[in-house]
């Protein structure tokens, strides 16, 4: 043992992780499965190249699907959350929102797909609910960081309502508006994802054009789709928000009908443990299969994966964020930089994930990129505007030198914080990523759906739940004891 | 009866004392100026006398207490919060009524800030947001007016003008200056504190500015 009494908290973490990360990777399927990979990576690249706007009608309304859902179940969920913010102080409050963002928006969609078949309803609540729990938090937060000192002006007997709407809320409601809009950009991707298990968005016909290799379509939905967010900033204006919101309601397919007695039925006995319906099956049995061969399987996969994404992300980050930054390009190629981090974390993990699974086969590799090009290219270009506000000294040394010896030490801690906040987003995307055939938690939850399993999917989806807010629990612990701090506009 | 009283008490805040034997009175109608060095207790002592007194006072805060995103109107219009209805003022939070502006702009236009009514507060300068948290003292209904440094970000012709406007305006006034001279011209009774205690407690009239030299000298009391 070599190991230096010196080191720090920082370092000793990083090689802790990278450890962790290392034995996982070693246990990790990391084959390319497919005979000719770079054939089909061509044939993709060549209908990349060339986009059709008119293979299919459906094209356009898809898009409006996709911006029909994302907006409505948006601004369902800031009303909800900024409500649950408010009641923030009280602890079961707190434990509510922390479960019902647990869980990810595909397995909410998966449930209320029982419940009301493809209705636009189904869309709308999958994104409404985890967002309402993820907005309470991060708006308490917020509230709570406002400054107190107009507080301490008030003159005494000021109402606290008054006191709330004019001195907590001003200032914090630039806030919620920033991360507004930050959330309607989750709420497209999540949306567009939707479509993967058959509601009409652009996901659904992203995935049957890949499927049927007509890749010039694929292009051409997903060109669409990132001009859509590249303009948010100039068509989401508020004042037009209302006129969004009514005609999203209006052109959402309303008409598919739905059973009160389906919803009873899937509420009262479907996800009862299967035993307790069948008296003649086993209890014992039934925990077996699900905990034994399902559950412990799943979590392990699911962990492993994790922790090997996060490291990559990590790595990732670090080679992304000069791409942006004026310390270290031109601004010719931080242009270019710009354009590669804008695509890359405009395109969902789920369909990054999917496409690399066409090309390279089943196995954890094509999970791992697409987890850490995405997440990689998210704190890439917070971190690359970070280092917009270093300012060098005048003899600075210039290329690898200023990286590794001005940039990087300076970038390093915010670079982990960030990593860290988004380490329980990335175990929520590994579950799911599961839904595309990787053994995850996600794996067991769709099959088990799609055995009409509803009690098993309703455990494995509780597990899944737990998970993670043990790891955001870890994660904060992490965060403090290395006394990481991420600024609100970061979150 | 005396407005505030306090007989041999201390004071401070998590646990340490700032301020000892404190043993003075303040009758309605007195011009007070805290004197002092920075660090000496007056912040303290403010706070002190504005909790004593509820709604009869108001403060303007060291660091202006202002809301960064909301106009001067609206910040000066926070005075009188506890007198409105709370519809009134969700009324004036979204659309200003126009009485209510007509009121505040009076107490506006004496700061020299009528052309800035409707401009948000993060836009103006240091000085300017200062005469904010002036006007919003002002527009306060109390007799009582407990400032802290009230006129550190202005220069010395506008300082005059806002301690005239001050004291034209409240009936009993206790301010803390770190401007000997605007001290002695407008307070009636001069307060010194050295080191957490009441070393000084004089008539302001016919004081000189070096006479309050002590208050800053290492060592002699």
């Amino acid at each position: 043992m070599t190991a230096k009494k010196s080191s720090s908290p920082l370092a000793r973490t990083t090689g802790i992780f990278f450890g962790v990360a290392f034995v996982c990777a070693c246990f990790s399927d990391l084959a390319i499965t497919t005979v000719d990979p770079w054939a089909e990576f061509s044939r993709l690249l060549a209908g990349i190249l060339t986009p059709d706007f008119f293979s299919t009608d459906s094209l356009m309304l898809s898009l409006g699907y996709t911006l029909a859902f994302a907006l409505l179940g948006v601004a369902l969920s800031n009303i909800i959350g900024f409500g649950l913010a408010l009641l923030f102080f009280s602890r079961t409050v707190r434990v509510f929102c922390a479960v019902i963002r647990s869980v990810h928006e595909l397995f909410w969609a998966l449930i209320f797909l029982q419940l009301f078949g493809l209705s636009p309803l189904t869309g709308i609540l999958a994104i409404t609910i985890p967002y309402a729990g993820i907005i309470a938090k991060v708006y308490a937060e917020i509230l709570e960081e406002a400054d107190p000192t107009p507080l301490q002006a008030l003159p005494y007997g000021t109402a606290r309502i008054s006191a709330f709407v004019f001195v907590r809320l001003p200032d914090a409601f630039a806030h919620f508006r920033s991360y507004s809009m930050y959330r309607l950009e989750c709420g497209l991707r999540s949306s567009a994802v939707l479509g993967f298990i058959g509601l009409p968005t652009l996901g659904f016909h992203l995935e049957s054009a890949f499927k049927e290799g007509h890749y010039s379509e694929v292009s051409a939905l997903l060109i669409l789709f990132y001009f859509v967010i590249a303009t948010m900033r100039f068509w989401m204006r508020r004042p037009l928000l209302p006129v969004y919101l009514i005609i999203a309601v209006i052109i959402l397919p309303w008409g598919a009908e739905f059973s009160a007695s389906n919803i009873v039925r899937f509420l009262t006995e479907d996800i009862l443990p299967h035993p307790l319906r069948d008296p003649s099956a086993s209890m014992v049995e039934w925990f077996h299969l699900i905990i034994i061969e399902q559950a412990v399987p799943g979590i392990i996969a699911t962990l492993q994966l994790t922790m090997v994404a996060l490291i990559a992300t990590g790595l990732l980050t670090m080679i992304f964020f000069p791409l942006i930054s004026p310390l270290l390009l031109g601004p010719k190629a931080r242009g270019i930089g710009h354009v590669f981090l804008v695509i890359t974390r405009s395109t969902p993990e789920y369909i990054l994930a999917f496409v690399l699974l066409q090309l390279w086969g089943p196995s954890m590799l094509p999970a791992i990129v697409a987890l850490a090009l995405h997440n990689g290219a998210i704190i890439g270009h917070l971190v690359g505007r970070y280092t917009e506000q270093i300012s060098l000294r005048p003899d600075t040394p210039a290329g690898a030198n200023r990286y590794f010896f001005e940039i990087s030490p300076r970038v390093y801690r915010p670079m982990l914080a960030l990593l860290f906040y988004r380490w329980e987003v990335i175990l929520r995307e590994t579950a799911i990523l599961g839904m595309l055939g990787i053994a995850t938690l996600g794996f067991y939850v769709d099959s088990a759906f799609a055995d009409l399993r509803f009690d098993r999917a309703m455990v494995l989806i509780a597990i899944t739940a737990v998970l993670n807010i043990c790891v955001d629990a870890i994660s904060r612990k992490v965060r403090s004891y290395l006394r990481l701090q991420t600024s609100l506009e970061h979150r | 009866m005396p407005l505030i009283e306090f007989r041999g008490e201390s004071a401070g805040y998590s646990g340490q004392t700032v301020l000892s034997n404190l043993d003075f009175s303040i009758e309605a109608g007195e011009r007070i100026a805290l004197v002092g060095e920075s660090g000496a207790g007056k912040s303290t002592l403010l706070r002190l006398i504005y909790e004593r007194s509820g709604a009869n006072a108001a403060l303007v805060p060291q660091e202006f207490g202002l809301v960064q995103a909301l106009t001067v109107f609206h910040n000066v219009y926070m005075g009188q919060l506890h007198c409105r209805s709370i519809w009134r003022n969700l009324h004036n939070l979204l659309r200003p009524r126009r009485d209510d502006v007509a009121e505040v702009e009076k107490v506006v236009e004496k700061l020299r800030l009528g052309d800035k009514i409707f401009t948000g507060v993060g836009e103006l300068s240091g000085g300017q947001q200062q005469r904010t948290a002036v006007g919003r003292a002002l527009y306060h209904p109390g007799d009582l007016l407990v400032a802290d440094e009230p006129v550190s970000s202005v220069d010395e012709h506008q300082a005059q003008e806002i301690l005239e406007t001050i004291n034209g305006e409240k009936n009993t006034v206790v301010i803390a200056m770190h401007d000997r001279a605007l001290a002695i011209q407008f307070s009636d009774r001069l307060i010194g504190i050295k080191s957490g205690e009441i070393a000084l407690d004089v008539s302001a009239a016919g004081m000189k500015p070096s006479d309050l030299d002590s208050l800053y000298q290492v060592g002699s009391s």
